[in-house]
């Protein structure tokens, strides 16, 4: 392995930076700052992006995560500069770029399908960006191997793009991304055209690169477990807008919206009653209501959202559940519960509970945790927290 | 069965003319045969001059398809691609309008001073070949994915030219050489434009010289025919090559 290089480093080998190609040049020392501040974007009828406002720290490694049609890729590429916003800014070290051109942000883009040039060996791809640079032959040649070394494909330097397998090919375009040291990387689903095992092989290969050069990342995704195995922070969107950023650990103990609540990780919703100011009740307890509850809303209605590992559940005959499946998971098991029989609830038991249960078994269901986020769902009062 | 009934009727339909051109170029004093015809050929009167206008013709063509054609198709597929049956059509067009029209509409409104060259020709064998072209280019642009090939070349710098020149023109090599031979072969077969502009050009040269010698004018159109195969032939040769050494997976 060759020795590492951080962005703002020398090209390893050549004694000179590379230089932006005629526009925004090298990224700042400690890394580039990106605030997304306003953006709006429209296509045709579709409103694709609606006030979206994010603050990007230097050297931070942000997924944006969401549903299909959320506007996470548009504003990964308004970012990129491929995709015109129809209003709001996009700055980049204090500066707004959207007048820049995509090929004078420098920026490093991975893509979801393979992008690599068909008609240029694995070396070519990778050294193009440098080419475009002005980099002299033998230094581009020298960083462009010293790359991928760092993506473990020095061996195939030679080869051609449809001679590689996926994997290998998202490497090899990551090694690219990286060659140009850009002022951010961008990543836009690299890994959803791979299989399982290469997709976790390669996301712990990209975070730990990210961490090693201290890159400000931007990763698109729409597979929770990738954006929360790997991201500082997670961007939750929905409909073109934010719905909650946090850490991985915030957004799944402490979601701000039923939204986020039920999009990170399993969440079952369990009928309840506001019984006072910040109390409800379900599953026969009386617990706090996490967020701006109404005053004076007692006796309505809500839904009660709870994480599985938040409900207990024990054997008794004739208790408010059947076990109508048992799933082993390694340490836990998931146990799928019919409770009052109308309604179906998911329970994560140590795997030592879960292996005395058999579907059929009648189980009592309670709640195991003292706050849970409530969704209400009356006619004349909404307890949706986005709202509140 | 059928199979080889069909290939064996199919190949006679299409053999058979050309045997019976091939047989008629080589006959000799009505008994015998001979390659006079051929050997004879590029001492004709008017031979040389013919094929060499022919050819400058079609490299002004085939230069000009290229400039118009390669950056539109390109540009539907990457902007417009909602203009594709918009484009189908419109490039249609020059298949069922007679080229008599266009080359009575060409001389009506064209500038005096380009009505004194050939190269009007070349103008309107451009139009002539869009239909041919523009297939050829679209097939070669479907089979690659230009938008994330551009939108990768321009993350990493590259100016549009120089995506054009570095990414997608390697890419769309095979493409780019059939747009070429279709627009080779109909400069080198289009006859009632040239005759029209009373141009002598490789076609005309055949007609007019039948009248003094057919074996000698058949011949001609068979030897034309013979390299334009080919040229076909390279181009399947070099599109199987490169789909072996380096083409998308």
């Amino acid at each position: 392995m060759t020795a590492l290089f951080r962005p703002n480093q020398l090209v390893p080998g050549s004694g000179t930076a590379v230089q932006g190609p005629g526009g925004m040049g090298e990224p700042s020392p400690g890394g580039t700052s990106v605030g997304l501040r306003d953006l709006s974007c429209v296509f045709g009828s579709v409103r694709a992006l609606d006030g979206f406002s994010i603050d990007i720290a230097p050297g931070e490694f942000l997924a944006l995560l969401g549903p299909s049609g959320c506007g996470k890729t548009t504003a990964l590429r308004i970012l990129a500069g491929f995709e015109a916003p129809s209003g709001g800014q996009v700055i980049v070290d204090g500066q707004d770029i959207r007048s820049v051109p995509a090929q004078k942000r420098n920026m490093g883009m991975v893509f979801q399908s393979y992008s690599l040039f068909p008609n240029m060996t694995v070396l070519e791809n990778v050294a193009f960006g440098l080419r475009l640079r002005r980099v002299s032959g033998s230094q581009r040649k020298t960083k462009a191997m010293s790359l991928l070394d760092m993506v473990e494909l020095a061996d195939r330097a030679n080869r051609y793009p449809h001679q590689l397998s996926g994997g290998q090919q998202q490497r090899v375009a990551l090694a690219r991304a990286l060659a140009i040291e850009p002022r951010v990387l961008l990543l836009d689903e690299p890994l959803s055209a791979l299989d399982a095992k290469v997709r976790v092989q390669l996301r712990d290969q990209i975070r730990a690169l990210q961490r090693r050069l201290a890159i400000t990342t931007v990763f698109v995704t729409h597979d929770q477990d990738e954006a929360l195995s790997m991201a500082d922070r997670v961007a939750v969107m929905r409909g073109g807008k934010l719905e909650q950023v946090a850490s991985p650990a915030e957004l799944y103990d402490e979601p701000q919206t039923p939204f986020v609540a039920e999009f990170v990780g399993t969440m079952n919703r369990l009928p309840g009653k506001l019984v006072g100011p910040g109390r409800v009740a379900v599953l026969g307890r009386e617990v706090t209501a996490r967020g701006p509850v109404a005053v004076g809303n007692a006796g309505k209605d809500v839904d009660v959202l709870v994480r599985p590992e938040a409900l207990a559940l024990a054997p008794e005959h004739g208790a408010n559940g059947i076990v109508s499946a048992v799933t082993f998971r390694g340490a836990q098991t998931r146990v799928d519960v019919l409770l009052w029989a109308d309604m179906a609830v998911k329970v994560d038991v140590p795997s030592s509970q879960g292996a005395t249960l058999a579907p059929g078994a009648s189980v009592k269901v309670t709640l195991a945790s003292d706050n849970v986020l409530v969704d209400g769902k009356v006619g004349d009062i909404s307890l949706r927290l986005e709202e509140a | 069965m059928w199979r080889l009934f069909i290939f064996a009727a199919a190949g006679l339909y299409f053999l058979l003319p050309l045997w019976a051109a091939l047989r008629f170029s080589l006959a000799y004093n009505g008994t015998g045969f001979s390659a006079q015809a051929y050997s004879g050929l590029t001492g004709q009167q008017g031979f040389g001059a013919a094929i060499w206008l022919s050819v400058q013709l079609a490299v002004v063509t085939t230069a000009f398809e290229l400039a118009i054609m390669v950056p539109t198709t390109v540009y539907i597929h990457l902007r417009r691609p909602g203009l594709r049956r918009v484009m189908d059509f419109v490039t249609s067009l020059p298949l069922v309008i007679p080229p008599v029209v266009l080359i009575l509409g060409v001389l009506t409104v064209a500038p005096s001073r380009l009505k004194a060259t050939p190269f009007l020709l070349a103008l309107e064998y451009v139009v002539l070949a869009v239909p041919f072209s523009y297939r050829a280019l679209d097939a070669g642009v479907r089979s690659i994915d230009v938008k994330t090939l551009v939108d990768a070349s321009r993350s990493l710098g590259g100016e549009w030219l120089t995506t054009m020149r570095c990414v997608l023109l390697p890419n769309m090599r095979v493409a780019v050489l059939s747009a070429t031979v279709l627009t080779v072969a109909l400069v080198l077969g289009e006859y009632t434009m040239a005759s029209l502009d009373q141009y002598q050009t490789f076609p005309t040269w055949i007609v007019l010289f039948e009248a003094s010698n057919s074996h000698v004018s058949v011949a001609a159109s068979l030897m034309a025919l013979f390299l334009t195969w080919l040229v076909l032939i390279a181009i399947s040769l070099v599109g199987r090559s490169r789909r072996q050494a380096g083409g998308m997976s």
